[in-house]
């Protein structure tokens, strides 16, 4: 059935159709609205069989949905930005407990300076944690990767948090006509959560034990071997997912132009934006490419190098910026590369705090880049030039 | 040969029980059976789990597992028959 | 099944397996325990040596009330609430301090927990520093005493009375020197709908500096000392207090341990023993303690 709706109510449409047993909310800007409108769901009960719980904080929503995944129910939250950052503590003791917790961070800028507007800081201070990252660019895409995300995030091999993250504004408020997806299809192809340990009296078992130095590398090497497992898991799901419902989305990247001289990456909704530039520069003749990279854990290591190896130029957009270095998806990229490529990296940080990208800025940038006009070396690109003073 | 490493470090129950601490202490409890009218309170208090009040036919008194016995001294102190005492472990005298 | 097993790491004469043994007891094992950082985690659930015999988690340290609440809302909206009881023992660190937030909200939505707060009045594990249930007086590591300063000067949290005005239907103290007291406040706990709070007094051998032997006795002076009433609140009605017949100075608990041994020698010692007798005194007033 199409509709249109906004962002956020396409991820709680989909939240309500996975059937989760435990919803634990906080409000944060641009968030809220995506719990408001499942405690809607649940005050009209909508959620059969769901408990709905306003927590302190953030750091308390994580910490219930923590209890409640280990007594075996399937959970949801959403969050972003200082939330994350405030539950990151126990997201990463999820991630070690190997419960499958499934959260939309919906990507907004960290403070100080406060802002509520978007960029990718706040999930990427949580790219070691342990959890997978899928980028979305739009809201069918988020609405369509809420039941994947269980899937994965349920899977016995995997068994680890799922973290969806969706640019916050620019996704989570805009009107989108969405396919919203039928209960039916969501039953079949997302069966209850079945937990290989779970508490009960039936069984009582000890969940979180500590580990002294000769057994806690095992535990780590563990977590590891699940992400490398779940980069061929996620690939058999989004197949499935693009089987039912006609719906293809691509695997961990997805290359418009591939072979090309010049490729360009993007995560998240500036995609949409980056793709259309570079299909106009393409029809005026330049040898351009674009690849738009969805999962960011476990990095698509395999995919991506072949993808851009054998280019010359790789302009990498990203949207955060590792203080001190550079940004994370352009570090990542280098370190593929390495010995497999002689292409010069671009990397360049954009948009950060909801700094408006428009479309000629991305345009005069790729071309820059493609006639030589910029040198592939850290910048930040899109600020004004200024000089720190005393007040 | 690999090991057995249970997924997100689960434990199964009652594991400690493979633990003999009862080296731990320098004392070990010495119940006098006689004076002993099983009232059950060493039971309550002991931190280790280690003294029960037994049946042996007629008879009815307290036994300690020395396999866990620390030594701490609490079911002497709170006896209220005072039929317990503490003694030193043989390897400790002079 | 044991509800507890031996071979654990606590300390010979340590009161934490005392309260934890009587309460798995009084709850017949039907329960599920939360256990945030602290001693009686260290003790207990290592990897591969778990000392439980029924279901357990250990999350982090100040969470354990949230994740308790988690566990609650899991087994209702699965109907699997008649299971057992959801328990959680953290230590006084755990509850007063760094996890006042998250147990402040599950007794703000009033959740049906029992939450038990061991109070070895210190955070014990890691060597004996001072939390908001630390008394006045105490030397700890990080409130030492010292050539001007006479150790912790601040004083303990009431946090039965935090408990209590945020409207839960259940709050006592009790202390493992009456273990039949632990029992019966657990059951009675147990029958309460919503959030339960017991803080239980229970003497650390190794923290305090005491000998193993006198652990049951120096829990018994606190009491009878007032310096730890033994109340029971219920739905915001004081219901019983533990009275005490010819109360003790309290000079005769506090020159047993280690920990307070300072005030007999420290220049300010004796203004201190003398603020801590006002404490006592303040409590037997308050709750009515003495028996005339």
């Amino acid at each position: 059935m199409k509709k249109v709706v906004r962002g956020f109510y396409s991820v709680a449409y989909a939240v309500k159709l996975c059937k989760p047993q435990v919803i634990c909310a906080y409000p944060i800007t641009p968030q809220t609205e995506i719990v408001e409108n499942l405690a809607s769901m649940h005050a009209n009960g909508e959620l059969e069989g769901c408990e709905y719980i306003t927590a302190e904080s953030e750091f308390g929503a994580a910490s219930i949905l923590v209890g409640a995944s280990a007594a075996g129910a399937r959970v949801f939250t959403a969050t972003c930005s200082q939330g994350l950052i405030l539950m990151s503590e126990v997201l990463f003791n999820a991630a070690g407990m190997r419960l499958p917790i499934v959260l939309v961070n919906t990507n907004r800028s960290l403070s100080a300076p406060l802002s509520i507007w978007n960029d990718h800081q706040d999930s990427m201070a949580l790219r070691d944690a342990g959890i997978i990252q899928l980028y979305v660019e739009n809201n069918q895409e988020v609405h369509d990767a809420i039941p994947q995300a269980y899937k994965i995030a349920e899977n016995r091999k995997v068994l680890l948090p799922f973290m969806i993250c969706m640019d916050g504004y620019k996704l989570t408020h805009a009107y989108e006509p969405i396919d919203l997806l039928e209960q039916e299809l969501v039953d079949n192809f997302l069966p209850p959560y079945k937990p290989i340990a779970y508490l009960t009296t039936k069984n009582p078992m000890a969940f979180g034990c500590y580990a002294p130095p000769h057994i806690y590398m095992e535990f780590r090497v563990a977590m590891q071997e699940a992400m490398d497992r779940a980069r061929k898991i996620m690939l058999d799901v989004f197949k499935e997912w693009g089987e039912i419902t006609g719906r293809d989305w691509g695997g961990h990247i997805s290359v418009d132009f591939p072979d090309s001289k010049v490729m360009v990456l993007a995560m998240g909704s500036v995609v949409g934006l980056v793709r259309k530039v570079v299909h106009d520069l393409k029809k005026e003749g330049l040898d351009v490419g674009f690849v738009k990279v969805r999962t960011f854990r476990p990095f698509p290591i395999e995919d991506l190098r072949n993808a851009i190896k054998d280019c010359d130029k790789v302009v990498v957009l990203d949207r955060s910026v590792s203080f001190g270095y550079e940004g994370p998806l352009s570090i990542e990229t280098k370190s593929i590369l390495y010995k497999y490529s002689s292409a010069d990296v671009y990397p360049f940080v954009i948009g950060l705090g909801g700094r408006d990208i428009p479309k000629d800025f991305v345009e005069k940038l790729i071309r820059d880049v493609i006639e030589g006009r910029e040198r592939p070396q850290f910048a930040f690109k899109g600020y004004r030039e200024f000089e720190e003073v005393v007040p | 040969m690999k090991i057995r490493l249970n997924i997100g470090g689960v434990s199964p129950p009652l594991q400690s029980e493979e633990i003999k601490t009862g080296d731990w202490g320098t004392q070990y409890p010495v119940v006098d059976k006689e004076k002993c009218t099983a009232c059950r309170i060493c039971q309550q208090y002991c931190p280790d789990l280690c003294i029960e009040v037994k049946e042996f036919g007629e008879e009815k008194y307290a036994v300690v597992d020395y396999n866990y016995c620390k030594g701490c001294g609490i079911c002497s102190s709170v006896c209220p028959s005072e039929a317990i005492t503490m003694e030193i472990k043989e390897i400790f005298k002079v | 099944m044991r509800f507890f097993g031996r071979g654990h790491g606590a300390c010979p004469g340590c009161g934490l397996p005392i309260a934890v043994k009587n309460v798995l007891e009084a709850l017949n094992g039907k329960c599920f325990i939360v256990n945030p950082t602290g001693c009686l985690e260290i003790i207990s659930s290592q990897y591969g040596k778990n000392a439980w015999g029924v279901p357990y988690i250990h999350s982090l340290f100040e969470n354990a009330a949230a994740v308790a609440a988690g566990i609650e809302a899991a087994l209702r909206a699965m109907g699997r609430k008649d299971e057992g009881h959801v328990v959680v023992f953290a230590g006084d660190g755990a509850t007063a301090d760094i996890g006042v937030g998250p147990l402040s909200g599950v007794f703000d939505r009033n959740h049906d927990i029992i939450y038990i707060c061991l109070d070895n009045e210190a955070y014990q594990n890691t060597g004996h520093q001072q939390s908001a249930l630390t008394p006045t007086g105490e030397s700890t590591t990080t409130t030492p005493a010292g050539k001007i300063l006479p150790g912790k000067t601040g004083r303990k949290k009431d946090m039965v009375a935090i408990a209590v005005a945020h409207g839960i239907p259940y709050a006592a103290t009790s202390s493992v020197a009456f273990p039949a007291d632990i029992r019966r406040k657990v059951k009675k706990a147990a029958n309460f709908e919503g959030a339960k709070y017991i803080q239980i007094h229970s003497p650390c051998v190794t923290g305090w500096g005491i000998d193993s032997r006198d652990s049951i006795k120096v829990a018994r002076l606190a009491v009878e000392t007032a310096l730890y009433p033994i109340v029971e609140y219920e739905n915001g009605k004081l219901v019983s207090v533990r009275k005490i017949k010819d109360r003790k100075p309290v000079t005769e608990y506090l020159k047993l341990q280690r920990r307070f041994r300072h005030l007999f020698k420290h220049p300010k010692g004796q203004e201190m023993i003398e603020t801590i007798q006002k404490i006592a005194d303040e409590n037997a007033e308050k709750y009515g303690l003495d028996i005339k």
